[in-house]
């Protein structure tokens, strides 16, 4: 059955157009994907993401458990608030998912996954944490927003003044657990767009209303398509289309969230990186830059000096007025090489670049490529 | 849904107009530039290029998607536009008022089996 967010009658009233998302009915846009791009880049937007779920970890072995089921390593959180982003990897080394864990104390987290994979995961998790005194909450009675943009933090502040003094102080990839009226927000210095901004779960009951707050502060709403088109040019990776089961972290270009210092630490999936971390013939996730007019999409086959790769995500890139792709290439393709790439039967050039192309409304093609 | 009454339409949401010197302008409906989303590029056939009735001869790109343009008639392409070329979205402000090609039709008989404007409202609402 498909899915609806506490915002569902909220999007309908404000004429958005809905699509199926990972068995979410979720908004695709409000009238043009390509302004609510722009009011983020430029100024703050809106995303509802109340599809993805919040977890909730406690226990005495917590801290352990986590230390197990995720390839990045929860022992460097010492801040309570701060947040880490993680692969969990199947014995294989596979891509499980990607999530966002937040740390509060060694035996309290909570953890942010993908909707798509979220029953996935946590089959996955109940079945590791029976080795641990942990237990796990899934959080359905949470809605999530995410304000980005430049301007997102003081709108949000204009919005709820109150909440000003909790949170001016959050540095990137830190969250703080706002009391107001007898209820907890998390609001987290994260986001998906390669803006500034805060992430905020709050109880669903409460999301309408805020989300009528956040726009008469001035907060564009903002569909799943600008969300797209936003993390492609930040240059982060989409579960399921840049990433799945059948790749490690270090083809899909995260070697640096597996964290190696604590040799001691046996994570689910180390051996089998351990295996491939000693090859030199891994693919890599690179990014693209096209030279010629139109449009790089998922699957077009790039044909390299060095074998013959794949487009794991491409679009029009609305900052840069051209079109992008993050793509997974063959060994030895490096920045810089020209490639070419197979759109309906026509080879197109295309440039190899570093996989992020835009940071805080700046262009970094000069740079990258 | 503004379907002007005036012109003759696919199933597949390409508008055609009948021009003075018995020319085909070809364009997308406002249900199509709609259902596509923001146009960010156009690929037109050639002026001299011969289409069978209902081969695809253009491709529409929004952000989202790459979506095929049927000739709705077969004859020869004799123009594309370069001004929609350089700006896609006019697709999206103004679909009627965009044409992508101009074909000149092989047989104008041909033109009788294309839908009016209340046939097109209706396929377009199924």
């Amino acid at each position: 059955m498909i899915q609806k967010t506490p915002l569902y009658e909220t999007h309908l009233a404000a004429g958005a157009k809905l699509v199926d998302f990972a068995g979410w009915q979720m908004p695709i846009h409000y009238g043009s994907q390509i302004e609510e791009h722009h009011a983020v880049r430029r100024d703050a937007g809106m995303f509802d993401v109340s599809h993805m779920l919040a977890i909730d970890l406690s226990g005495g072995e917590a801290k352990a458990f986590l230390r197990r089921l995720l390839a990045n390593d929860v022992a460097k959180l010492t801040i309570p608030g701060k947040a880490l982003y993680s692969c969990m990897l199947n014995e294989a080394g596979g891509v499980l998912d990607d999530l966002i864990v937040y740390f509060f104390s060694d035996t309290r987290y909570r953890l942010v996954v993908n909707a798509g994979t979220a029953e996935k995961d946590l089959a996955w998790m109940r079945l590791v944490a029976a080795d641990f005194a942990v237990s796990l909450k899934p959080r359905r009675d949470l809605a999530m927003i995410a304000v980005q943009g430049p301007q997102s933090r003081e709108r949000f502040w204009t919005a709820f003044p109150a909440s000003r003094a909790a949170t001016v102080l959050l540095s990137p990839f830190q969250a703080v657990e706002w009391q107001v009226e007898g209820v907890c927000w998390l609001i987290a210095r994260t986001g998906y767009t390669g803006e500034d901004g805060f992430e905020i779960g709050l109880p669903a009951e409460q999301a309408a209303h805020v989300w009528q707050r956040l726009a008469a502060a001035g907060i564009k709403p903002c569909g799943l398509g600008a969300r797209d088109t936003l993390r492609l040019e930040a240059g982060m990776n989409l579960y399921g289309q840049d990433m799945d089961e059948s790749v490690t972290p270090l083809e899909a270009g995260l070697a640096w969230t597996v964290d190696w210092k604590d040799a001691a630490r046996d994570f689910l999936g180390k051996a089998a990186l351990q295996a491939q971390r000693q090859r030199q013939d891994l693919r890599q996730l690179l990014g693209l830059v096209l030279l010629e007019r139109g449009v790089l999409r998922a699957h077009q086959k790039v044909e390299t000096r060095h074998g013959r790769g794949e487009i794991t995500s491409g679009t029009f890139s609305p900052t840069l007025n051209r079109s992008i792709a993050l793509a997974r290439l063959p060994a030895g393709v490096a920045v810089g090489e020209e490639v070419e790439v197979d759109i309906r039967d026509k080879r197109c050039r295309a440039r190899v670049t570093k996989p992020v192309f835009v940071r805080n409304g700046k262009s970094l093609l000069q740079e990258n490529v | 849904m503004n379907i002007p009454a005036d012109l003759k339409y696919t199933a597949s949401h390409e508008w055609i107009r009948v021009e003075a010197d018995g020319s085909l302008s070809v364009g997308i409906t406002d249900h199509a530039q709609a259902a596509l989303g923001d146009i960010v590029f156009l690929e037109l056939p050639e002026p001299g290029r011969t289409l069978a009735a209902n081969e695809a001869c253009a491709v529409v790109e929004s952000v989202k998607a790459a979506s095929d343009i049927y000739a709705p008639v077969a004859g020869e392409v004799v123009a594309k536009n370069e001004a929609a070329i350089d700006a896609p979205e006019k697709v999206n402000q103004d679909p009627y008022g965009t044409w992508l090609f101009k074909l000149k039709p092989a047989d104008p008989a041909e033109l009788e089996g294309l839908l009016d404007a209340a046939a097109y409202a209706q396929a377009a609402a199924a």
